[in-house]
C-alpha cells in the first residue's frame, strides 16, 4: 500500500513485551505461565488478595534497562512506579502497577530499512508494568455466554516500548516491529512471539492532508496478533481515514480493534468514553534509584546486536548479504554459526551455507529450536574439516550430520562406524576396473559415445564402497580406465 | 489471683507464667470468660476464636515445659480485624468481606504466633479503618468501657475497648491518621504508632498505604515495648519496611527524663481543644519538668493543614486500594446478577458503608484528570512542609508533647451526622502520621470521669526514646483514683 497522494500518514507504535524472567513482576510466583494449566501459577499477590504487597523483581528492571541501552535510551537515575486505575475483570486489583512520568528508559532510537534507505525511528520511552489475567469468552454449559479468567498471566513482567510518531507506512511499521523483535531476541529479554502474546503491537494512526498541520487526533488500533495483521490493519486504517477525509469528514479520536476475519478495524471506544486512569505514585513501592554502576554493569553485559553482527558477517568474514540477513533472523543459529566459523579453518561462507541448508533443514525436520542444537560447535567444525580434507564427501558429511543429530553419538563414533571417504587412487582404480568388468554393456555404451554411462558406473562404485568412495576421484579414474580400455 | 487473671498486664502475666504460678490455659480461660461476661456490652470483638485460642495456649504451655521462654509465650492477645489471619475470617468490619478467610497470615500475626502468643479473636473497627468512633463498623458499634453511651474512638475502637475492659492482655491495631492513638486515649490505654516502615504492612488490609502502620494497644508502656519488639523489623514482603535492626525496647526503659528536651507547640493547644484535656496534658508536662526535663516552646506552623492534606491523600490511596473488592474472587458476591458489570456494581453498592463510599468518591475526585495537580499533588507538597516542620523542631527538642485527642470520648451518635466534626477528632494525630513519625498515647488522668491521653512524638526510628519517656511518665504519674468502669469487675 502506498501513501495516498496529497496525504501524509503518521504512525506511532506501542509495543508490549513479556519479559523472560523466572518469577513474576511483583511476587515470587513462576512467570512460565504459557505451559501451565489455568490458575495454577498464582499467589495472594498476583491474585490481588486483601492486604498483600508488591515487591519489585530486580531482574525485570535489569532486562528493561538492557533493552533501553540497546535502543540508545537514556537511563535516568530516578524512576518510580505508579498506579493506573481502571475497572476490568482481568485486572486483579482494579489498578495496574505501571510507570507514568518517571519511566526506566527515556528517548532513544531504532534504525530501520525503508525502501533501501535507513530511517531512524525515535523511541519516546521504555517502561515496566505488570500483565493482566487472561479472559476467554466462551459459551457456558447453560448455553449462555460466559468469560473464563486465567490468572496465571496476571503479574507477568510487561515492558512497553513507545515510539514517536515517526512511522509513515504499514511497511515501515512492520520493518520496525521485525527489527525490534529481533533485537529483543538477541538481547534474550523475551521470546517476543506474537502468536503467544509475548509481543503485542498497538498503533496510533492518523492521516493528514499535506500542508495541513498534524493535529492531536489519532486512532488507536489494537488486537493485531501477527505481523501480517499489523500490516493489514494499518493499510485498512490508512485507507479508511483517507476516504473519510476525502468525503470532507473529520477524524474522530477513538480506539479501534482489528477484526481478523472481517479484515477490518472496528470502533471499540470513542473519546467521550476514554479512560481517566487517575495515575498516582504507587505508595507500596519506594522510588527506584538506578545507580550508574548498575547501568554500567548492564552495558557490559550487552551482547552483540544484529546490526553489528551482520556487519561482522558481511565485512571481515565475507558472508553474502542475503545469507547474513537470513542468519540474523535466528539469533541462536547466528551465534552458533559464528562459533563454528571461529573454529573452522576454511572460508566462513562454507560454514554459513552448511548451516543455512543442511543444519537448518534437519532442525526443521526434527522440529527443533535453534537453541536445542544437538551438536556442539566444536564437533560441527571438525565435521566440516573432514569434509574439507576430502575424508568425507558432501553426501557422507550430510549422512554423518544426520546420524549425529538423531543418535547423539560423537563425530568419532559415527565416522568410525561408517568409515571415511576412500580417496586412495590404487584402491579406487581396482574397484573401477572390477565394476567395468562386471558391466560390459555400460562400457560399450560409453565407447559408443553415451557419456551417461559414466554416471551408471559411478553409482556401481558407490554401491560397492557403501558410499565411501570419493566421487570426484571415482569419476576421474573411471574416465582414465574407460579411455585406456578403448585404447587397448 | 486466679479469678481475675484477665486483669494482668503482659509483663505481670509473663512473670506469673515464668514462675509457674499459672498456665497459659488458665490465663486464656480467664480472658475468654471475661469476653463472655462483658463483650455483649462493649461489642469489642467481631469474632472470638475460643477453641483455637485454647489449643494455642496448650501449645504455649507445652513449649514452656520444653524450656521455651519469651515475653509473649502464652499471652492472650486480640487482633484488629484489618489484619489477615490464616484460616480465620477477616472482614475489616465490612460487609463486602463477609465470609473472606485469608489463606495467609499478616507478617505481624505470624511473628506473634512464632513468639507463642495466644490469639483470642478479631476486634471490631471502623469499616476498612475509616472512622474515629467505631460507629462505621458494618456489623455493630463498639462502646467505651468507661461509659457505654460513649464511643471508644476509632478506628481501632474494638482493640482499645478490649484492652480497657480486660478482654485481652493487649491488642494490635492499625493507625493511619490516629487510629491507634486516639482510641487508646479515649479508652485509657497505651497506644503506639511506630515509624512508617518500622513494622511490616504485609497482610494489613490497606486503607492508605503511605500512612498505614500496625501498632500495639496495651495496659502499660512496657507492654507496648514488648509488642513492638515482637512485631517490628524488616520484612522482604513489604518493600516499604525499614532494614534497621530492632532494639530491645523493654530493656531501655530506665525511667529517666533528666536533661530530656520536651517540645511544646502552641498549635496543639489552640481552638477546639477541650480545656480539661489541655489541663491534664499540661499537668503531665509539668511532671516531666519537675523530674528534670527541659520544656521548650516550639512551633509547627503547618499543623492546621494536616487535616485537609490527610483527607486528600488518604482517600486518594483508598480509592485505589478498595477497588479490588468487586465480588469476583472473595467476600460478598451477587450470583443473581445478569452480567459481570451489574454484579460488581451491586456488590460495591451493598457491601460498602456510607463513610467508605464517601472516601472512595473523595479520592476518585481528587485523582481525576484536571484535579490531580490542584489536590493530590498540592497535598503531597504540603505534606512535605509538615514533615519539615518536625525536622526543624527536632533540631532543638528530643520529643514533642501534646494532647492525643482534642476531647475525651464523645457520645455515640453525637457526630455521625457531621463528617467534618468527626474528622476533627484526628486533628492532633494526623501531623505525625503524615510525617511518618513514631508517636504514642499514654493515659494522663481523667476529665469528668473519662480518660485523657498524652501524646508524645519522636523523630523517625526513635521508638526507644519515645517509649522511655512514656514509661518514665507512667511511673511518675500520680495514682489518681480511677473511676469505676461501666463494664464493671
Amino acid at each position: 500500500m502506498t501513501t495516498p497522494p496529497g496525504y501524509r500518514v503518521v504512525i506511532g507504535l506501542e509495543t508490549h513485551v513479556q519479559l523472560k524472567t523466572a518469577s513474576k513482576m511483583f511476587c515470587r510466583t513462576s512467570a512460565a505461565y504459557a505451559s501451565a494449566p489455568p490458575n495454577t501459577l498464582v499467589c495472594p499477590v498476583c491474585l490481588g488478595m486483601p492486604g498483600v504487597l508488591p515487591v519489585i523483581n530486580a531482574a525485570a528492571v535489569d532486562l528493561t534497562i538492557l533493552t533501553g541501552l540497546a535502543l540508545h535510551s537514556e537511563i535516568p537515575p530516578h524512576a518510580k512506579f505508579d498506579r493506573k486505575n481502571y475497572a476490568y475483570p482481568d485486572l486483579m486489583k482494579w489498578y495496574q502497577i505501571s510507570q507514568y512520568d518517571l519511566p526506566l528508559c527515556v528517548g532513544g532510537w531504532l534504525e530501520i530499512d525503508a525502501k533501501g534507505e535507513t530511517r531512524r525511528i525515535r523511541i519516546t520511552r521504555v517502561h515496566l508494568e505488570e500483565d493482566t489475567a487472561k479472559l476467554t469468552h466462551v459459551v457456558g454449559d447453560d448455553g449462555q455466554p460466559a468469560s473464563l479468567i486465567d490468572v496465571n498471566r496476571s503479574g507477568v513482567p510487561l515492558m512497553e516500548i513507545v515510539t514517536e510518531p515517526d512511522i509513515t507506512s504499514a511497511e515501515e511499521a512492520m520493518a520496525y516491529g521485525l527489527k525490534l523483535r529481533n533485537i529483543l531476541r538477541w538481547l534474550g529479554v523475551s521470546t517476543a512471539n506474537m502468536q503467544d502474546g509475548a509481543l503485542r503491537i498497538d498503533a496510533n494512526v492518523s492521516v493528514w492532508p499535506i500542508g495541513a498541520e498534524v493535529g492531536d487526533t489519532k486512532v488507536e488500533v489494537k488486537n493485531m496478533n501477527s505481523f501480517r495483521a499489523l500490516g493489514q490493519a494499518l493499510d485498512f486504517e490508512v485507507e479508511r481515514q483517507t476516504a473519510l477525509l476525502e468525503r470532507g469528514e473529520r477524524l474522530e479520536q477513538e480506539t479501534r480493534g482489528w477484526d481478523e476475519r472481517a479484515a477490518r478495524t472496528v470502533s471499540q471506544r470513542t473519546k467521550e468514553y476514554a479512560h481517566d486512569y487517575r495515575y498516582f505514585p504507587e505508595p507500596d513501592l519506594p522510588p527506584l534509584e538506578i545507580t550508574r554502576e548498575r547501568v554500567q554493569r548492564l552495558a557490559e553485559q550487552m551482547p552483540e546486536l544484529p546490526d553489528a553482527f551482520r556487519q561482522r558477517l558481511t565485512g571481515e568474514l565475507g558472508v553474502a548479504s542475503a545469507d547474513a540477513d537470513e542468519l540474523i533472523e535466528d539469533r541462536d543459529l547466528a551465534v552458533y554459526t559464528i562459533d563454528v566459523i571461529e573454529r573452522h579453518a576454511g572460508p566462513a561462507a562454507e560454514v554459513v551455507t552448511w548451516v543455512l541448508q543442511d543444519v537448518r533443514r534437519l532442525l526443521n525436520a526434527r522440529e527443533l529450536e535453534s537453541d536445542d542444537m544437538p551438536i556442539s560447535a566444536a564437533s560441527m567444525a571438525q565435521l566440516l574439516a573432514l569434509r574439507a580434507k576430502g575424508e568425507l564427501s558432501s553426501t557422507m558429511a550430510g549422512t554423518v550430520l544426520e546420524e549425529m543429530f538423531d543418535s547423539g553419538k560423537s563425530l568419532e563414533e559415527v565416522v568410525a562406524a561408517r568409515g571415511r571417504q576412500i580417496s586412495d587412487t590404487d584402491a579406487l582404480a581396482d574397484i573401477a576396473r572390477e565394476v567395468m568388468a562386471a558391466n560390459p554393456q555400460a562400457v560399450a555404451d560409453y565407447h559408443a559415445g553415451k557419456d551417461r554411462a559414466v554416471q551408471f558406473l559411478m553409482g556401481q562404485v558407490m554401491r560397492r564402497t557403501r558410499g565411501q568412495a570419493n566421487p570426484g576421484k571415482v569419476t576421474e579414474l573411471l574416465r582414465v580406465e574407460l579411455d585406456r580400455d578403448r585404447g587397448e | 489471683m486466679a479469678d481475675d487473671l484477665f486483669r494482668l498486664t503482659v509483663a505481670d502475666a509473663g512473670d506469673a507464667l515464668t514462675a509457674g504460678d499459672i498456665s497459659s490455659v488458665d490465663l486464656t480461660r480467664s480472658v475468654l470468660d471475661r469476653i463472655d461476661a462483658v463483650d455483649a456490652r462493649t461489642g469489642a470483638f467481631l469474632l472470638v476464636t475460643a477453641d483455637a485460642a485454647l489449643a494455642q495456649a496448650e501449645d504455649a504451655d507445652a513449649r514452656r515445659a520444653r524450656g521455651d521462654a519469651g515475653p509473649l509465650l502464652g499471652i492472650p492477645l486480640a487482633i484488629k480485624d484489618v489484619l489477615c489471619t490464616d484460616g480465620v475470617a477477616t472482614t475489616c468490619a465490612s460487609r463486602i468481606l463477609e465470609g473472606f478467610v485469608p489463606p495467609y497470615d499478616a507478617t505481624v500475626v505470624a511473628r506473634l504466633k512464632d513468639a507463642g502468643a495466644v490469639l483470642v479473636g478479631k476486634t471490631n473497627m471502623d469499616e476498612f479503618a475509616m472512622g474515629s468512633s467505631n460507629e462505621n463498623s458494618g456489623y455493630h458499634p463498639v462502646r467505651n468501657p468507661w461509659d457505654l453511651s460513649r464511643v471508644p474512638g476509632g478506628s481501632s475502637g474494638g482493640s482499645a475497648a478490649a484492652v480497657a475492659a480486660d478482654e485481652c492482655l493487649a491488642a494490635l491495631g492499625s493507625d493511619t491518621g490516629g487510629s491507634v492513638r486516639q482510641p487508646a486515649a479515649l479508652c485509657g490505654c497505651v497506644g503506639l504508632k511506630p515509624t512508617y516502615g518500622r513494622v511490616s504492612r504485609y497482610g494489613l488490609v490497606a486503607f492508605a498505604s503511605s500512612l498505614d502502620q500496625v501498632g500495639p494497644l496495651t495496659k502499660s508502656v512496657h507492654d507496648a515495648a514488648v509488642l513492638l519488639e515482637a512485631t517490628a523489623g524488616h520484612d522482604p514482603r513489604d518493600a516499604t519496611s525499614l532494614p534497621e535492626p530492632v532494639p530491645d525496647y523493654a530493656a531501655e526503659l530506665d525511667g529517666k527524663v533528666e536533661g530530656l528536651r520536651v517540645g511544646v507547640a502552641p498549635e496543639y493547644f489552640g481552638e477546639g481543644i477541650d480545656a480539661g484535656v489541655a489541663s491534664a496534658v499540661e499537668d503531665a508536662i509539668s511532671i516531666l519538668k519537675a523530674n528534670g526535663a527541659e520544656i521548650r516552646e516550639i512551633t509547627l506552623p503547618h499543623t492546621e493543614y494536616a487535616l485537609p492534606v490527610y483527607y486528600v491523600i488518604a482517600p486518594s490511596e483508598a480509592s485505589a486500594n478498595l477497588a479490588r473488592y468487586n465480588g469476583v474472587k472473595y467476600g460478598l458476591s451477587d450470583p443473581q446478577a445478569d452480567d459481570v458489570d451489574e454484579m460488581m456494581a451491586t456488590v460495591r453498592a451493598q457491601g460498602f458503608g456510607a463513610e467508605v463510599k464517601r472516601r472512595i468518591m473523595l479520592g476518585t475526585f481528587a485523582l481525576s484528570s484536571g484535579y490531580y495537580d490542584a489536590y493530590y499533588l498540592r497535598a503531597q507538597k504540603v505534606r512535605t512542609l509538615i514533615k519539615q516542620d518536625f525536622d526543624t523542631a527536632f533540631e532543638s527538642v528530643d520529643v514533642i508533647a501534646a494532647p492525643t485527642s482534642p476531647t475525651t470520648a464523645f457520645d455515640l451518635g453525637g457526630r455521625t451526622a457531621d463528617p467534618l466534626a468527626m474528622y476533627r477528632a484526628d486533628v492532633l494525630t494526623l501531623p505525625a502520621s503524615l510525617a511518618g513519625l513514631p508517636a504514642i498515647s499514654v493515659p494522663c488522668g481523667f476529665v469528668d470521669g473519662l480518660p485523657a491521653g498524652l501524646q508524645l512524638i519522636a523523630p523517625p526510628l526513635q521508638e526507644a526514646r519515645l517509649l522511655r519517656v512514656a514509661d518514665a511518665y507512667e511511673r511518675l504519674r500520680p495514682a489518681s483514683p480511677a473511676p469505676r468502669q461501666a463494664v464493671g469487675a
